[in-house]
């Protein structure tokens, strides 16, 4: 029985390598 | 870190680290709460007997559960560790630019908002005007100080920004021949009481500006009851048609109806109501800051009434989405898959390094909300940042800046909260303004419930 659903969201840990472009808090889009 | 919340008959469980959002059932949230403190023994036990009455739940399915919870721990989407503390930000050292730009175009103001930080337009001095030499000055300063960005932000703000509005457009015209010379992308924003809205100022809204915030605190009687006009009326009457009328011609994109709501109107959801009933879809109200002395300032006691107005709103907004009568809400619209990285999430806004305010003379202040306060100059658009030690105290407000944040599930959809509510409630940008803590997680709390719900249809 699945008692856990996982939602979709960013991985923050994999932004540290393509995040900081400043390009671009809550509703934020990445522009990057 | 996690946190675990129930709202709206959801369970939810956030993971602080890795930003991963989960909803669990019943047993699935029991196991979580209890993942660290027992042994798996322990946890069975404890779970067979809290649903005896519940023949589906079995050692198995418990042990299950549990080997779930484990997997989701492996994968890094559940019990995460914080790799940002000690990795390298060197927030100090860091080379910043500036890549927007609130412009105080004008420190004067038609009306006579009680409540106003900005006492009245004048951010507690003179009455002035942005002369146009100013404002060139203070555009040539972005191209020049903002490196490789490409976009970049001016804010027409004040007092009342369309009391300098031929200054306004020239300003734009002249920033749209340079962002051709620079290889920038200008977006302007323009923050306005709405008096002086007309046909041409719509146009010209509605060609130039990216976004426009219009101020409007909900009820007639709630907003005219602290928005008055010089001479001591309400404004509601004047400012709703042409309101309306600059919306549409916008084809209701792009644009904020922002209020304020006080010890006055703790039951703001009828606010927020009663613009979404008036047609307008994008919308915004913010708590007041201000001293606590005052007859309008929110009160401890205003406290849960607030957090419980926050859930209806959520409930209600879930409510008319479904039924094709939808409004946004600015605190609520969470972007799940492409939101901020974490570089941004621990920096926050930027006020003082990237954002800088601009009065009507060229003095840089960190944000509009320190304009006024002379220890906060940082300089002038024509010498630039002379004030490093300012900059580096902004430089360094972030989410790992203060230790009632450690343990915080929160700080990195906060990223240490706004630098000024802190000054104004702590006297350092470095405090903690808990009051306004309260009503983020609140807010956070209802704007992820809202996503899970969009997820469940």
């Amino acid at each position: 029985m699945k008692r856990i659903s996982t939602i979709e969201t960013r991985d923050l840990n994999k932004s540290l390598k393509v995040g900081g472009c400043g390009e671009c808090v809550t509703n934020q889009k990445c522009e990057n | 870190m996690i946190h675990q919340y129930k709202l709206n008959n959801y369970n939810i469980v956030l993971d602080t680290y890795s930003g991963a959002i989960h909803t669990v059932d019943d047993l699935a949230y029991d196991i979580i709460s209890l993942y660290k403190e027992k042994t798996e023994e322990e946890i069975v036990n404890l779970m067979l007997k809290k649903y005896k009455n519940d023949s589906t739940i079995t050692r198995e399915e418990i042990i299950s559960c549990i080997e779930d919870i484990k997997e989701l721990e492996k994968n890094g989407k559940l019990f995460s560790k914080d790799i940002y503390e000690n990795y390298a930000f060197d927030f100090k050292n860091r080379k910043t630019e500036i890549k927007a730009l609130c412009l105080h175009v004008a420190h004067t103001c038609n009306l006579n908002c009680e409540y106003c930080f900005a006492s009245q337009g004048k951010y507690h001095g003179e009455r002035a005007l942005m002369s146009y030499e100013v404002g060139k000055h203070a555009l040539d300063f972005i191209n020049e100080n903002s490196g490789n960005r490409h976009n970049l932000e001016v804010d027409f703000f004040g007092g009342e920004p369309l009391m300098n509005f031929e200054v306004v457009k020239k300003l734009v015209e002249y920033a749209r021949k340079q962002e051709k010379i620079y290889n920038k992308n200008f977006r302007f924003t323009l923050t306005t009481n709405g008096l002086l809205i007309n046909d041409e100022i719509i146009d010209f809204v509605n060609k130039e500006m990216s976004n426009v915030v219009l101020s409007l605190d909900g009820r007639k009687e709630v907003h005219d009851h602290l928005r008055k006009t010089i001479t001591g009326e309400g404004s509601y009457d004047i400012i709703i048609p042409k309101f309306k009328k600059l919306v549409e011609a916008r084809k209701g994109k792009n644009y904020y109806i922002r209020g304020t709501f006080t010890h006055n109107n703790v039951d703001f959801l009828k606010d927020i109501l009663h613009m979404a009933d008036l047609g307008f879809k994008e919308l915004s109200m913010e708590p007041v800051v201000c001293a606590p002395n005052e007859p309008y300032a929110l009160t401890e006691q205003d406290l849960p009434i607030i957090k419980e107005q926050y859930e209806l709103l959520a409930k209600e907004m879930i409510k008319r989405d479904s039924e094709n009568n939808g409004f946004t809400f600015y605190h609520y619209m969470l972007d799940l898959t492409h939101g901020p990285c974490i570089y941004k999430r621990i920096s926050g806004c930027g006020s003082g390094t990237e954002y800088l305010a601009v009065t009507p003379w060229g003095d840089l202040y960190p944000c509009h909300q320190f304009v006024g306060d002379e220890k906060f100059k940082l300089g002038d658009i024509y010498n630039g940042i002379t004030n490093t030690k300012i900059r580096d105290e902004f430089k360094l407000c972030n989410a790992y800046a203060r230790p009632e944040c450690k343990d915080c599930w929160a700080k990195l959809y906060c990223s240490g909260g706004c630098a000024a509510n802190s000054y104004h409630a702590t006297g350092s940008v470095l405090g903690t303004y808990k009051y306004g803590c309260e009503l983020l997680k609140k807010r956070i709390e209802c704007a992820i419930m809202i996503k899970v719900a969009e997820n469940k249809v």
